[in-house]
């Protein structure tokens, strides 16, 4: 019994200071140097069905695959043409933005990541990626794939990193519509097929099929990738806001590989407001001048 | 149906068991909870861990008690990436559930185990939904699935690491 009431108050002792101050990070990131071998253990039966899959692949389909070859390399051929077109395109619009003084648009690098495993949290969605502190991964880099944003790193071990999902529940990316560049907020439903946007007016310009880009504004996610497109949009007068549901952009569940992206210059820390103590020291002030 | 005799589970109670033998089931119950399990699986998996330290709380609580089994949950808290201490306080529970389980073992066969099992098991998944539902405010139900299909593992497991532990003392 004494046992008992020791350890479980020692528990809550650890969830409180867990939970509340990130003390114990160096811990997690030497006790998961133990845990890690039964990790990569667990995760070798799925490997090797993904291996049985691929050599049955290679053997009974070697003809769609040649097939899709030349798809890709039509496609390509494509995508070059396109992309000499944005490189000039991209001259130009720095150009204009030289010409107005603007600050340029940060150009951000990728590494690629694979991920390790999936999150074998009931709660939480989450997943683990192949690369951690010692592939210089820090925490609040974003994770996105070839087509919008996946979520953004929170934790990092040795050679581990934890990405939270943007479906992850109450999770918060800053959007602009990108028809009208109108901003919200979406948040994450702790569902992998849904955002939801919250605090959008009745009135709001938000329609079926627009895109939600990042806006950049808190400075965690860089501007202009895509991140979900609108499914639904309800407008009852009974509720002060519109009930906006979207679907991600990204594959958050699908893919192997991922991108993460170097971490964003930090923006200019936001002015803090005391209008209280601005008050005292003018009355301060006075207090001598008598 | 034929169960276990009293008399069987006490000389079962009463047989030596190596520490390895009890290291190897802890680790091979991490390695299972680590495969990756998802969607509806990940619900419906039971939790190995508990199950294979409820066992040896229950059997030999001087061997495997409270404080071992707390430290297998900060393991378990690292393994999941959830708060330290979550698995761990869960594990206290569940461990002291089973050493007082372990006076009454003696009285009771397989079928009524199974019985204070579910209690014991429904307690430990309380506590980790409510540490949960304290830090994050919302509970996953479907969750609960998970206590089912541990009770209903409690059977089988008795079962096999009897039928191990037997074949042991033969050959010694």
């Amino acid at each position: 019994m004494v046992r008992l009431v020791f350890f479980a108050v020692f528990s809550l002792l650890l969830l409180f200071v867990d939970a509340r101050y990130r003390y114990l990070e160096s811990a997690r990131s030497a006790l998961s140097i133990l845990v890690s071998p039964i990790q990569r253990l667990a995760t070798l039966p799925g490997a090797a069905w993904q291996l049985v899959g691929d050599f049955y692949i290679t053997q009974s389909r070697q003809h769609s695959l040649l097939m899709e070859n030349e798809e890709l390399h039509r496609q390509h051929q494509l995508d070059a043409a396109q992309l000499l077109q944005l490189q000039t395109m991209q001259a130009e619009n720095q150009q204009l933005r030289n010409l107005v003084e603007l600050p340029l648009r940060n150009e951000f690098t990728a590494q690629l990541v694979e991920i390790a495993y999936a999150e074998r949290d009931v709660f939480k969605r989450r997943i683990l990626v192949s690369k951690g502190g010692n592939g210089n991964m820090l925490v609040g880099q974003v994770v996105m794939d070839d087509t919008g944003i996946v979520g953004q790193i929170t934790r990092v071990y040795p050679w581990l990193s934890e990405v939270t999902l943007i479906t992850e529940k109450d999770h918060a990316v800053p959007v602009q519509v990108l028809r009208n560049g109108l901003r919200a907020i979406v948040f994450g439903a702790g569902d992998t097929s849904q955002l939801s946007l919250r605090y959008t007016p009745i009135s709001a310009d938000v329609q079926v099929d627009d895109i939600l880009v990042t806006s950049g504004i808190d400075g965690v996610y860089p501007p202009g990738i895509p991140v979900a497109k609108v499914i639904t949009v309800e407008r009852d007068p009974a509720y002060p806001f519109a009930h906006v549901t979207c679907l991600p952009v990204a594959g958050v569940d699908k893919h192997r590989h991922l991108m993460v992206l170097s971490k964003m210059p930090k923006l200019p820390e936001r002015p803090l407001e005391k209008p209280a103590l601005a008050g005292t020291d003018k009355r301060a002030k006075t207090g001598r001048r008598n | 149906m034929p169960v276990l005799p009293a008399i069987q589970a006490r000389s079962e109670i009463q047989r030596p068991v190596s520490n390895t033998f009890i290291l190897l089931s802890v680790l091979a119950a991490l390695f299972l909870n680590g495969l990756p399990w998802e969607g509806i699986w990940l619900m419906l998996r039971p939790d190995f861990v508990a199950m294979v330290l409820l066992y040896w709380c229950m059997h030999k609580p001087w061997r495997l008690g409270i404080g071992l089994s707390w430290a297998v949950g900060i393991f378990a808290d690292v393994a999941d990436a959830s708060l330290f201490g979550q698995h761990a306080l869960a594990y206290t529970v569940l461990a002291f559930g089973g050493v007082v389980l372990n006076h009454r073992l003696q009285m009771f066969d397989l079928r009524q185990q199974t019985i204070q099992v579910a209690g014991i098991l429904a307690l430990t998944y309380a506590v980790y939904a409510l540490v949960h539902w304290q830090v994050s405010g919302y509970v996953v139900w479907l969750y609960f699935l998970g206590c089912l299909t541990s009770t209903l593992l409690w059977a089988p497991l008795s079962m096999m690491f009897q039928a191990m532990r037997q074949k042991r003392v033969d050959r010694e």
